[in-house]
């Protein structure tokens, strides 16, 4: 148990993924400029993350490993995602049509979201078992809606803040989230 | 021909892919942490991108609309796993140090949205050279980035010793120097460019 919460805790503030992977930047800068936004890309990325490990992590250790097909991993798992982002996709527009409206928009960009690939390799590169695939996956997806979160809010109350006009635009965005994830550094000696 | 060349120019600094779209930045922050890497990086995106763009619009005219973006993305992630397989073979060290980033190339918006914005309407002469400018602009960025973190995080360049160890800072080669010197290049690129823009005025 605590092996598992020690997974989830890593997964969530030491190796965050978005400010200390360097994953998911694209909806990080793209998608962080109302908290409403951002919180609701962040809900969908984690559903997808989620459901995207369930399913690939015994497609490739009941199907790749047997047939010794490991290096069509890239490929399969691309492949498997992006289906899976579709079938979501067309699941909530019957039958969950308001949710769909509200989330529909981020779907299709979820696919080419590098955290949800990333995730799926890193739970086999670290050889975890399916629960703690299943943990990891939830704590990077933990993570990544807190920095988006956190980031949203921070953008809201620059809007009335003077920014020193050579960082004015995109830059500041980055010195923002250098900040962030200077402070995210100090979770590193939290774990072993 | 002005034409082309104007294509082949465009990804350097007008359209620069990282600098002024602001688009693939995961893999560009994440491998510059060092020269070695930062170059191999943008070496192996350059490849799969010429590569897809290539035979995408080679196939242009044949790949029904409804299902281009599986299309795509299977074409793209076929060459990076043949890049995966090479680098794996012939330079394990490279491989190593890009890690997870190498397979993501596939999911790199850089060539999504090249082949989809450019070579899915262009003959294949001009998708080449397109993918060559694009994939240039992101090398020399990512190289410059890995060089002021390199050098200010290690004191190295390509591993070899400028000054010594003691004296560099941290702060560079971890994760918050990525953003700071990524932000600190936009707003100089951002600079250059309206000096630019202000002497054309005048």
């Amino acid at each position: 148990m605590s092996e598992l919460l020690k997974i989830f805790i890593k997964a969530v503030l030491v190796d965050n993924v978005i400010l200390v992977q360097y994953l998911a930047l694209c909806p990080f800068m793209g998608m962080t400029s109302s908290t409403e936004k951002s919180f609701g890309m962040g809900i969908a990325t984690s559903f997808v993350i989620v459901l995207a490990t369930m399913v690939t992590y015994p497609i490739y250790h009941f199907i790749l490993v047997p047939c010794k097909l490991e290096f069509l991993q890239t490929l399969i798992f691309i492949l498997v995602i992006a289906s899976l982002v579709q079938l979501v996709e067309f699941y909530l527009k019957k039958s969950a049509p308001a949710l769909y409206s509200s989330m529909g928009v981020f779907l299709a960009l979820i696919t080419t979201n590098c955290a949800v690939l990333a995730v799926t390799f890193k739970c086999i590169a670290n050889n975890f078992n399916y629960i703690q695939s299943i943990v990891y996956a939830l704590g990077a997806s933990g993570g990544f809606l807190l920095s988006m979160v956190i980031m949203s809010g921070v953008r809201e109350r620059m809007r009335s803040s003077d920014v020193p006009a050579f960082l004015k635009g995109k830059a500041i965005l980055f010195i923002t989230a250098s900040l962030l994830s200077l402070s995210f550094m100090g979770f590193k000696g939290l774990i072993k | 021909m002005k034409n082309y060349f104007k294509i082949l120019t465009n990804g350097l600094l007008k359209e620069n892919p990282l600098l002024v779209l602001s688009i693939g930045l995961c893999s560009s922050l994440a491998v510059t942490t060092n020269m070695f890497s930062g170059l191999g990086m943008g070496l192996a995106m350059t490849f799969v991108l010429f590569m897809s763009e290539l035979i995408i619009s080679i196939f242009r005219k044949h790949i029904p609309d409804a299902i281009r973006l599986p299309v795509f993305i299977i074409i793209i992630a076929a060459f990076t796993t043949i890049v995966q397989l090479l680098l794996n073979a012939y330079l394990p060290a490279l491989s190593d140090s890009l890690g997870v980033f190498l397979p993501l190339i596939v999911v790199n918006c850089i060539i999504m949205g090249r082949v989809e914005a450019f070579a899915s309407k262009n003959n294949p002469l001009a998708a080449g050279l397109d993918a060559i400018g694009m994939g240039l602009g992101y090398t020399w960025v990512l190289v410059t980035i890995s060089f002021f973190r390199e050098l200010l995080g290690t004191g190295t360049i390509f591993g070899n010793t400028v000054f010594d160890k003691s004296y560099a800072i941290g702060f560079f080669s971890d994760s918050p120097g990525g953003f700071f010197v990524f932000g600190l290049l936009i707003a100089l690129s951002l600079g250059i460019q309206k000096l630019a823009g202000n002497g054309k005025s005048k």
